[in-house]
């Protein structure tokens, strides 16, 4: 009796802590259909009447462009990164998972070092390298860093994952003729592919959440990403009505939280296979 | 390793990665250390000024030292709240309930979001003085507090933005509670061991390396935190949220003082890069690895 109301207790727990982490997501939602005075003051997560035209003003934007440029200059800068980081990830793990090279050890211990660089540190010589080189104001200093694989989280994470996977593999492959490159095409890649999948959702959702970078890098309207578009939404709406940043902020998650969703098996699995165990 | 293990087709593969840190990475720290020594903008060419960034910075800069306390004290709050609530509820999940799944799910969700711009309106919103969590308090009849415009609490609040993104470390110390060896603990239980007294002796030590590398990670992340403070507080009130990386920013790109803010972000990486030396240095006291800790 008293285990079950122990049992009873936690799930309870769980349930309230539950509702307070999506509490304020779903008051988004919600907030986006009500009007200026009914979003503070009530608590209620369904409006009392539904208005639209948080969506319809919001998606015209009071600029010259409307959220169709900046939701496709999203998806533009966000899904070429996305691909090169995982395309120009995995051989480079892949070359430090499986062979022995001279000076593989000072390598690596770079590879992890560059993973505790603050931003901060290497912001301000990129800018001015990408300023010399004429790349401000496009999509390249996305794009180049991406195709280099120097986010070298993804290094690490494949490295640990193709580590478990087993190397009789690799010999069987050798055996039956397969090259390194062929090796890495037929027998690494497939076997990757829930490490894969974690790499592009956790890439896609920071670049696609991305502020520090598009704001020092992107200076035109025409071009800004979504990130920037609601920042200046933010100022300019301070006066008018709250409910059109509000659902500009709830469509600007969709594309993160459904990505989520739909791959969340791989992503869990993903994220437990990093094993952080050395 | 032996000597004739050597294996050159792998720099083919790790190629493309040297060319990437060189260029990215290597060549851009290295020169913030060079720009530290100078004085420069976009318009103003550079000048060189030996240690004078370093000596305004620690002798006259009263801004300085604001952020770096501010910093230091949001460093505070947010990760070990974040990571001990990560830790609680893994434990806790961890017991064979039913509906895992589901409830990772939802605390996950957070973290998908979190560092957005989206979420730092919906901060603002809700925690404004006329917002729903002041509403929520009213209901249950606490007076109002000024979240975000007092310079006691934007702090605070802004530190509970992160620990609301417990669900990411909370997925890791799942995957290390799933490591801990079931054998271990009951093993411990035919010895006469309680359930308190198998979790501090077994199953915690089996979980500090995820803990010490959650740390470091959390630790990073929050000492260069600059979307919460630039979005929500714009760094007030009286510059108590004017947070290390916002700084650095500012001095960087608003007022063109490229060279100083270089010399900013250096001490900022030499602050972390003490705690960090510090965590593993400490480790062996407190962290205990299966395998004696062999890389």
């Amino acid at each position: 009796m008293k285990r079950r109301q122990g049992l009873a207790l936690t799930y309870l727990m769980l349930s309230i802590i539950g509702i307070v982490m999506v509490y304020p997501l779903l008051w988004l939602v919600s907030a986006s259909f009500k009007t200026n005075k009914e979003i503070f003051s009530s608590l209620s997560l369904i409006p009392t009447e539904i208005l639209w035209d948080g969506y319809s003003k919001g998606w015209q934007s009071s600029g010259q462009y409307t959220f169709s440029t900046y939701f496709s200059n999203t998806f533009v800068m966000v899904l070429p990164t996305v691909a090169l980081t995982v395309i120009s990830s995995l051989p480079v793990a892949y070359g430090f998972a499986r062979f022995r090279f001279k000076g593989k050890g000072i390598l690596f211990t770079l590879v992890i070092a560059s993973l505790m660089l603050p931003a901060e540190v290497i912001i301000i010589p990129r800018y001015m390298l990408f300023n010399k080189l004429g790349w401000l104001n496009t999509y390249l200093p996305f794009l180049v860093p991406a195709a280099f694989a120097t986010y070298s989280f993804f290094i690490f994470m494949l490295v640990q994952f193709i580590r478990g996977i087993p190397r009789e593999l690799d010999d069987a492959a050798r055996i039956d003729g397969c090259g390194p490159w062929g090796t890495l095409v037929n027998i690494i890649t497939p076997l990757c592919k829930p490490a894969l999948v974690s790499c592009i959702i956790f890439q896609f959702v920071w670049r696609w959440n991305d502020f520090l970078n598009p704001l020092i890098y992107i200076s035109s309207v025409k071009k800004y990403p979504l990130s920037l578009a609601l920042r200046m939404a933010l100022d300019v709406t301070d006066t008018i009505s709250w409910n059109r940043i509000m659902a500009m902020s709830v469509l600007a998650m969709v594309p993160p939280v459904a990505l989520f969703f739909l791959c969340q098996k791989y992503f869990v699995e993903g994220v437990a296979n990093t094993g952080l165990k050395g | 390793m032996k000597h004739t293990d050597h294996q050159p087709v792998a720099y083919l593969f790790i190629f493309p990665w040297i060319i990437g840190f060189l260029i990215f990475q290597l060549y851009p720290f290295i020169a913030s250390f060079v720009y530290s020594f100078t004085d420069f903008s976009m318009l103003k060419s550079m000048k060189f000024v030996g240690i004078r960034n370093y000596i305004q910075m620690f002798t006259r800069d009263r801004l300085f030292f604001k952020s770096l306390w501010a910093t230091v004290k949001y460093v505070l709050i947010a990760v070990p709240g974040k990571l001990l609530f990560a830790l609680i509820i893994a434990m806790i999940l961890n017991m064979k309930l039913r509906f895992i799944n589901f409830y990772r799910t939802v605390y996950y969700l957070p973290s998908i979001l979190g560092g957005s711009v989206a979420i730092s309106i919906l901060w603002k919103f809700l925690f404004s003085k006329t917002g729903t969590v002041n509403t929520l308090l009213a209901h249950l009849h606490i007076p109002p507090q000024d979240w975000l415009g007092s310079p006691n609490l934007a702090l605070f609040t802004m530190g509970l933005l992160v620990v609301w993104q417990f669900g990411s470390s909370m997925v890791l110390f799942l995957a290390a509670l799933k490591n801990v060896p079931a054998e271990l603990c009951e093993a411990a239980r035919v010895d006469g061991a309680g359930k308190i007294r198998t979790f501090f002796a077994i199953t915690l030590p089996m979980l500090t390396p995820t803990v010490f590398f959650n740390l470091i990670m959390q630790m990073i992340n929050a000492f260069k935190e600059f979307n919460a403070p630039y979005l929500i507080t714009k760094g007030g009130p009286l510059n108590s949220t004017y947070l290390y990386g916002m700084m650095v920013y500012e001095n960087a790109f608003r007022h063109s003082k490229m060279g100083y803010a270089s010399a900013q972000s250096w001490v900022l990486f030499l602050i972390i890069l003490l705690f960090t030396a510090l965590m593993f240095k400490s480790s062996p006291y407190w962290t205990f690895y299966e395998d004696g800790g062999d890389f």
